[in-house]
């Protein structure tokens, strides 16, 4: 372009040429800015939608995941989607909805092979260790365990049975003489593959599966958990308590955290005091 | 316009009409029939080939990956399996061969819009057309390789007409067709050939790829050219044909060489003289042995 012309002419072109090159830049940067501020806005992940098995952290996952669908076609029982534009999941990237169709977990895990990119971890090989989310009791004035009714599915549906999700009997003490089976997860066991979420009775689902990240809490860094810093070091780290005496009559003894008054009489008939109580009030007056 | 008849006219009488849409149709073809091998699973339950542009997997053991979006999340910071760099290998291998923007003419979905794009444009005769630097592209392919490497994130791929379009045909649409209407109206109203020849960096990667390709479009006999401007007129890269065609004088040789070159084929289609044909980057060397040689070849394709 610059050595087109002569003396002038090449000046303009030139200034034609930074011109062009100027507006081209600034055009292309401004795209990039817009560009990137849509990437930040359009990669928060709706939390009723769940990766697959073995995805990485949802920020790595962007980078990682190159939108092909292969996980989607591998998956045997057909319940993951790609997200299409529109949709607040990022446009091609794999998810599943839980109360719809939760992840089967597989035991050969078919999607992660699938992936070319390690945006599903290929050092993922038991299902049990995946983290796809976790599942939460959200509802505990619909859960009609908390209403007391036997109801359990949630726990019977788990594929962790008996570790993911736990009962806890309580007392029921609305009527005053049931039990409540209240379903408790464990975090340590739960995959959050949503199987729960899907078999849950209710119109929606009391119980439902979100990101680790909304489901959990976090204690304070400085926080001691006194009962386990007691088992690790093999020993209480406080100062025990110094057992309070009692002063009891001979052969009966108290337990404060147990069983309470104990009586231990050697000839068991016998108590060491009279069990007609006007014995006790008249020997102040005839005894001695 | 009005002065002259749609190009290829000439052609079609001196050649006949399969003659003179030869490689319009076959290119057709290959669009299609890429789309319907991929729609076959979902369609018909034939796994002949899975995924999509970005990666697929043939008959279970032929990996082929985009190197475009394979660079894009290996700059977001990903070691990628094996499998897709195999599939870069072959690709990339490919694409050396045949040409690296056969991609564009051949194989990408957009390009049945903005052809359509161009066709409406030639029908309502619209002239007008926005200056945008044909080098935009190659600050735009830029632009998405620095983006990932900003954000970590595959930020291209939120918007990139060319998988969008592909994904939306196999896996479904939502709200991509704004974006491919986007594309045409851009293509209509805004620049000529703007999406394709100015502003896509998918484009400008294989066009890089394609200036080392091997299969190119060849003038050779350009000595019969009668300056009917239908070439020009069809061509969506005019200005890599004007140093082939035209460069006799000044020593260049026949050869388009040029990247942007998408090996359509349409202006061999639409010269009524015959003058192009396809041929190899080499045909410059020994202009008239590879003459010789190129015609089994074109013959062979």
């Amino acid at each position: 372009m610059a050595n087109s012309g002569k003396g002038k002419g090449k000046e303009v072109n030139r200034r034609q040429f930074m011109g062009n090159l100027l507006r081209t830049a600034c055009g292309v940067g401004l795209m990039g800015m817009g560009l990137g501020m849509y990437s930040r806005q359009a990669s928060s992940l709706p939390a009723l939608a769940i990766r697959p098995p073995g995805a990485l952290p949802e920020e790595e996952f962007l980078g990682a995941c190159i939108r092909c669908g292969l996980c989607v076609r591998d998956c045997p029982y057909d319940i993951l989607m790609l997200g299409q534009l529109g949709d607040e999941v990022v446009a091609g990237t794999p998810y599943f909805t839980a109360r719809t169709g939760p992840c089967e977990m597989c035991e050969d895990i078919p999607c992660i092979p699938a992936c070319p990119t390690n945006a599903l971890d290929h050092d993922l090989t038991d299902i049990n260790d995946s983290r796809m989310g976790l599942a939460v009791v959200v509802d505990q004035e619909t859960c009609i365990a908390f209403l007391g009714l036997r109801c359990e599915v949630c726990f019977n549906v788990c594929p962790i049975r008996g570790e993911a999700i736990t009962l806890n009997y309580q007392h029921n003490k609305r009527s005053g003489k049931h039990a409540l089976f209240i379903p408790v997860v464990h975090s340590e066991a739960c995959t959050g593959c949503g199987l729960c979420e899907k078999a849950c009775i209710l119109e929606a689902a009391a119980i439902k599966i979100f990101p680790a990240h909304l489901a959990k809490g976090e204690l304070g860094k400085h926080y001691r958990i006194g009962w386990k810093e007691k088992e690790k070091a093999g020993k209480a780290l406080v100062t025990p308590d110094i057992e309070h005496r009692y002063n009891l009559p001979e052969g009966v003894r108290y337990d404060l955290q147990g069983e309470g008054l104990i009586i231990e009489s050697e000839d068991k008939g016998e108590l060491p005091v009279s069990s007609n109580p006007l014995d006790t009030l008249n020997q102040g007056f005839g005894g001695e | 316009m009005a002065k002259k008849a749609r190009p290829g006219v000439e052609a079609t009488q001196t050649k006949g009409f399969l003659k003179a849409h030869q490689w319009l149709i076959l290119r057709r073809l290959s669009q299609f029939s890429i789309l319907g091998l991929f729609l076959l699973g979902p369609l018909a339950g034939i796994w002949f080939v899975k995924g999509n542009l970005a990666y697929s997997e043939t008959l279970g053991v032929l990996p082929l990956t985009d190197p475009h979006v394979l660079l894009q999340a290996v700059m977001a910071g990903v070691v990628p399996h094996p499998d897709a760099l195999i599939g870069v290998a072959i690709v990339l291998a490919i694409y050396l061969v045949v040409g690296g923007r056969v991609y564009c003419s051949w194989v990408c979905p957009v390009n049945l819009i903005t052809d359509l794009a161009c066709c409406t444009r030639r029908v309502l005769d619209i002239r007008s057309s926005t200056q945008i630097s044909r080098n935009t592209r190659y600050w735009m392919l830029g632009l998405t390789l620095v983006l990932p490497l900003v954000t970590g994130s595959i930020v291209w791929e939120l918007v990139n007409p060319v998988s969008m379009m592909f994904r939306g045909i196999v896996f479904g649409l939502g709200m991509a067709w704004v974006i491919l209407l986007g594309v045409f109206l851009f293509d209509v109203f805004v620049s000529k050939e703007g999406w394709c020849g100015r502003v896509c960096p998918v484009g400008a990667f294989y066009g890089l790829l394609g200036s080392k390709s091997l299969v190119r479009v060849v003038a050779d006999d350009r000595d019969k050219c009668d300056d009917c401007m239908d070439c020009f007129e069809v061509c969506p890269e005019q200005q890599v044909i004007r140093p082939a065609l035209k460069g006799a004088d000044k020593g260049i040789g026949p050869v388009i060489l040029s990247g942007s070159c998408t090996n359509c084929g349409r202006c061999i289609d639409v010269c009524a003289e015959d003058v192009f044909h396809f041929g190899t980057r080499f045909a410059n060397e020994k202009p008239t042995a590879a003459k010789i040689e190129e015609k089994p070849f074109v013959d062979a394709a």
